[in-house]
């Protein structure tokens, strides 16, 4: 039942980019394609869930034993920029084909604010490692499914006339503002 | 480049949030009301500023190679600084920014001044941008907040101007999507004139 909890709550309640304003970037920086927009989710997946497993184990057994936590923000990003190095040089070997599919995306990793975010929410509510799991996996489909749609609408955008000064930007500013509003109509489900 | 240039370059003309659309998560997070903003700005240039005077000090010394780590340690420093030093004094601001306090580390935009300009130019040029893009980033953070303050609940800086509740929607997440996407729109127009 907690675990329902977290999934529904993570991905239509707080969605991660539309409640909580995390992975702007690539939100707006790689969402012009549909098929780009589902590559990024399928990389952001995998290194959250990695990454959140791998600073709750460094959390919990060697800066809180040892009283370090003030140094959380620089262990969690070398921890996190080493991750995604690793995490390429492995897809490089194993799977050439999804290495290519994703690209640059998996570089830009390093500076996704979810992921660092998700990694530090995870430790400040005070979940347990399988919790923290879910937590992350949902929040990974989260952004997935705005990244997913924002692309969907964005598609259609380049077939409509925009006024001059709302061209470019702003239009997918509103537009996802637009977005944002629609998934406040799941606040009171869970 | 001309200094004074180099300092007013942030404002509008490459202002980090709305014209090269850097950082945006901390713009449109924890931009609630302008003294949000405001808070928000000025922690971030301290970390921009601070950064790019080591960054440029250290630019000779460090291999090519190994570079982006460093950076990152030498800003994720800073922000623990700038983490530790608000938690103490200024607590209630602390817990209204929450998580994009540490999550200044992963600003693109802070970065993306000590890759793009501090590895490259002197110190003084290095300070001189970093004390300009961090105003403009503030400016732009006071801005937005100001304008969902002013919409959202009828009051700037805390001082009610008018009773009553304004269109709350601007203060919850959508709003902030739509009144950066206007504003920005605005600075465009001004950027072409």
């Amino acid at each position: 039942m907690e675990y329902i909890v977290i999934v529904l709550s993570a991905i239509l309640v707080n969605n991660i980019v539309l409640a909580q304003f995390l992975g702007l970037c690539p939100f707006f920086g790689v969402s012009s394609r549909i098929s780009t927009a589902a590559g990024m989710g399928g990389a952001v997946l995998f290194v959250m869930t990695v990454a959140a497993i791998v600073t709750y184990l460094i959390s919990h057994y060697i800066l809180i034993p040892f009283d370090l936590i003030y140094l959380r923000t620089i262990t969690y990003i070398l921890v996190i920029s080493s991750l995604v190095q690793m995490v390429e040089i492995i897809l490089k070997k194993v799977s050439p084909p999804l290495y290519q599919a994703l690209g640059i995306f998996l570089p830009l990793m390093t500076t996704n604010c979810a992921i660092l975010g998700v990694a530090i929410l995870v430790i400040q509510n005070e979940y347990t490692l399988m919790s923290g799991v879910v937590f992350a996996v949902a929040h990974s489909i989260g952004f997935t499914l705005a990244l997913v749609i924002l692309a969907g609408i964005r598609e259609q955008l380049e077939l409509v006339n925009v006024p001059e000064g709302m061209k470019g930007n702003p239009i997918i500013l509103v537009a996802a503002g637009l977005l944002a509003l629609a998934f406040m109509g799941f606040a009171g489900i869970v | 480049m001309d200094q004074a240039k180099n300092f007013t370059k942030g404002f509008i003309r490459e202002n980090p949030v709305f014209i090269l659309m850097l950082g945006l998560c901390p713009a449109l997070g924890t931009t609630t009301s302008a003294f949000n903003g405001m808070g928000m700005g000025f922690a971030t240039m301290f970390v921009v500023l601070m950064s790019n005077i080591v960054v440029s000090l250290i630019k000779n010394f460090v291999p090519n190679k190994v570079r982006i780590p460093c950076y990152i340690v030498i800003i994720a420093s800073f922000v623990t600084i700038v983490d530790l030093v608000m938690a103490g004094f200024m607590p209630a601001l602390h817990e209204q920014l929450g998580l994009f306090i540490p999550l200044i580390v992963v600003n693109c935009f802070v970065l993306g001044r000590a890759e793009a300009f501090a590895s490259k130019n002197t110190l003084l040029s290095s300070v001189i941008d970093g004390t300009g893009m961090g105003l403009g980033f503030t400016f732009a953070l006071t801005l937005l907040g100001a304008a969902r303050e002013i919409l959202g609940s009828n009051a700037i800086f805390g001082l009610q101007f008018i009773e009553g509740d304004g269109m709350l929607v601007f203060i919850l997440a959508p709003g902030a999507f739509i009144a950066l996407g206007y504003l920005i729109a605005l600075a465009n127009k001004l950027n072409k004139q």
